[in-house]
């Protein structure tokens, strides 16, 4: 009898189960990778992943690491994953702050501005991306001139339909000192507002620090750039030919693309913040007002760090669909992880098993990282009960 | 696990491979379907381009109908899926058409390493760039520092890499998964010139806003032969696929045309009577019937009218015969003999 009771509590415990369950599917999953591999291996794909160091035989026109065509597969997935990489942290970054912007613009008490924010979410949103940046990219070349035309702003500054090409920063040895005057420069900053926190927390008084930061930011840099006689050069783009060659170029591909994803990822994460702001207490900005702080200190202070704990979980999910929609570069060229190494290297090698393995392998990873990391700042900005 | 995989490959296996000649699991499964499906481009005039009906035409198109004519006797029984040249071969491996019938070029890798098999030669093709007439670029070693825009997933973007290297020249390629972002973008001018199949570039010159702006330039970079393909775990349909290509160049070269195939079943030639199937029992030995080549031949015509009427002189392309002329008249199309 006891044996029986305790039979139907051990079913019935929800933990175990949920335990069992997860052990189940990893079994599964484990089961079908290895499946997938004899399967690999069974068809006679030679190495399973020896192919990672056959030669690729094709160029890519943007490559953050040395890339040629006599580079290998494997060399041209890290081409990708950095490239993949550039264009989340980019629109990511984007996003964020026209997010923001937009998400408060939408609570704005300016009726116009207001009704803009609202238009520009309604409009964006409900548009396919894939249109949107098509839309960019195609206005961007179309816009621009050619090369022998270029739009010429700076000095050294050249736009046309090929590109942004900017001057390359390039350092001498002595260029260390600067790096270093500079580090010391950023320590005595930081000593600094911790100086004037302590005062603040103390005696309640502000301290007015921006210009000491300032010039401590920029003069122990410069003087040590004129002692070793300024080490750091610039290799500017001259027109050659058909193109400019020397400087950086930052392709029309990945600007339209950051400028699509962040354009319509921003409607997200500003919905996402005006609810979050919308669920903070009126109190509390009564509170602050009351208590003599200015419009802007009140958002910043009080509401903004209050809305967060709302706001950052649906910005992490919405981190994660700009990574997974960066994978439409495919359409524009621009030479993503899904383009150059799901796409071209599958198809110039046959090897699909293992390809796609890898590929869904690195977006998991790029996933939970991300998600990791805004878990850390979630936990970090969670409200801590006294 | 291990037992049942092995199992299971054995089965496949079993399933695959046909004990004896006679039986073709693909040509049981058209004639089950009631159609035969073909791979096909997403788009290239005078290889198979979808008109403004919707209907496929082109030379890769009509050798599907070839071979609808051949199994069917009626040359509409066929269901075509574009695929960019990206999934092509996924696609054929996956079992989603049973031939790619897609200016596809015939290579060692796709024929060893991706299991495919290539029936033979529909067209020989080289690689060639077109450049705007007011660059003022006679060839193609003037190309130095020069943008390329291209589509990936192609034999292409390989020769092109190869190319600039040999010659030591300086490049940029872009390359799009789909040809008409290809077009669309060389239009655009993001790039100094487009590089595809000589072929290729005579369809997609047609399709920019000032067609007349626009030059190829002498140089062909590469050998492309294209083909049908078949996978190749059914050799009685590989056969099928590629005695019907051969029959419609056999065709031409004994002067077997859509018009005249019916007086020419009287022929006292004995290479005629065989092709034709008033002698010998060659299309049964495929699983067809005897008169195959009459219905591929009064359907859709030789390979010479098959050619004029998609991308020669009675298309808009006007393509020479050049080296797709037959053996015969100092070209390279030549077919076994029905023997
Ligand atoms: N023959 C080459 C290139 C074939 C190819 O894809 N050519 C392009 C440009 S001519 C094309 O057909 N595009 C049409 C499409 O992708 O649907 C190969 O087999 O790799």
């Amino acid at each position: 009898m006891a044996q029986a009771i305790a039979r139907t509590t051990w079913w019935r415990s929800r933990r175990l189960r949920g335990l069992l369950f997860q052990g189940a599917l990893i079994a599964g999953i484990t089961l079908a990778v290895v499946g997938l591999v004899e399967h690999v291996l069974a068809e006679g794909g030679a190495s399973g992943f020896g192919f990672l160091n056959n030669t690729a035989g094709f160029d890519i026109v943007q490559h953050l690491i040395p890339y040629s065509e006599q580079s290998t597969y494997g060399r041209v997935l890290l081409v990708g994953l950095l490239n993949t990489v550039l264009v989340a942290v980019l629109g990511i970054f984007f996003a964020t702050i026209l997010g923001f912007i937009i998400g408060i613009g939408q609570l704005s008490s300016n009726w116009l501005i207001a009704r803009l924010c609202v238009a520009y979410v309604e409009v964006l949103r409900n548009l396919p991306l894939l249109l949107q940046i098509f839309f960019w990219y195609f206005a961007v070349l179309r816009t621009l001139p050619g090369p022998r035309n270029s739009l010429n702003p700076f000095d050294a500054v050249f736009i046309n339909n090929r590109g942004v090409y900017l001057p390359r920063p390039e350092a001498a040895p002595e260029f260390i000192w600067v790096v270093a005057a500079f580090a010391l420069g950023l320590l005595g900053t930081i000593w600094l507002r911790l100086q004037a926190r302590d005062r603040r927390e103390r005696t309640g008084e502000h301290s007015d620090i921006g210009l000491a930061t300032f010039a401590l930011l920029v003069l122990p840099a410069l003087v040590a750039s004129a002692i070793t006689s300024f080490p750091l050069t610039f290799s500017v783009p001259v027109l050659d030919g058909f193109n400019f060659v020397g400087g950086v170029v930052v392709i029309p591909e990945l600007v339209a693309l950051v400028t699509a994803l962040s354009a319509y990822t921003a409607t997200y994460i500003a919905e996402a913040v005006r609810a979050g702001i919308a669920g903070v207490p009126s109190g509390q900005r009564e509170a602050a007002l009351a208590l003599g702080l200015s419009r802007g200190q009140m958002l910043r202070l009080v509401v903004i760090p209050q809305a967060m704990r709302q706001i950052v979980p649906p910005l992490t999910s919405q981190y994660l669909n700009l990574t997974k929609n960066s994978s439409l570069a495919v359409a524009i060229a621009y030479p993503d992880l899904v383009s150059i190494f799901a796409g071209t290297t599958l198809n110039q090698s046959g090897h699909e098993i293992e390809v796609i393995a890898i590929t869904m392998g690195v977006y998991l990873t790029l996933s939970l990282l991300t998600s990791g990391v805004m878990n850390l700042y979630n936990a970090r900005i969670a409200l801590t009960e006294r | 696990m291990r037992i049942r995989v092995a199992a299971l490959a054995v089965l496949a296996a079993l399933v695959a491979q046909p004990a004896f000649a006679g039986t073709s699991p693909t040509l049981d499964k058209i004639k089950k379907n009631g159609y035969l499906r073909c791979g096909v481009s997403e788009g290239l005039p005078g290889f198979s381009n979808p008109d403004a009906k919707g209907n496929w035409t082109g030379l890769d198109v009509d050798f599907c109908k070839a071979l609808a004519a051949a199994i069917f006797n009626d040359q509409q029984k066929v269901r075509y899926t574009p695929a960019s040249a990206k999934v092509r071969f996924t696609a054929l491996q996956s079992g989603e058409y049973d031939v790619l019938s897609r200016n596809t070029t015939w290579t060692m890798s796709r024929d060893v390493q991706l299991g495919l098999e290539f029936a033979g030669v529909i067209y020989y093709d080289g690689q060639g760039f077109m450049v705007p007439k007011k660059m003022n670029v006679k060839s193609a070693k003037q190309l130095n520092g020069a943008n390329v825009c291209t589509q990936t997933g192609t034999t292409t973007e390989l020769n092109l890499a190869d190319y600039f290297r040999s010659n030591n020249l300086k490049y940029t390629v872009i390359a799009f998964e789909k040809d008409e972002e290809v077009v669309a973008a060389y239009d655009a001018g993001r790039c100094d010139a487009l590089t595809t199949d000589q072929s290729g570039l005579y369809a997609e010159r047609l399709q920019l806003k000032n067609p007349a702006d626009h030059i190829i330039l002498p140089e062909i970079i590469s050998k492309e032969p294209l083909g049908p393909a078949v996978n190749q775990n059914d050799p009685q349909w590989a056969d099928i696929v590629r005695w019907t290509l051969f029959a419609l160049v056999n065709a031409e070269e004994l002067g077997v045309t859509s018009k005249n195939v019916d007086q020419m079943l009287s022929s006292p030639n004995p290479e005629i009577r065989r092709l034709l199937g008033v002698e010998g029992a060659f299309g049964q030995s495929m699983g067809l019937t005897n008169d195959w080549a009459v219905r591929v031949i009064k359907q859709v015509g030789n390979y010479g009218e098959i050619f004029e009427r998609n991308v020669g002189q009675g298309s808009p392309l006007k393509i020479q015969r050049g080296q797709n002329a037959l053996w015969t008249k100092g070209g390279l199309q030549y077919a076994p003999p029905v023997r």
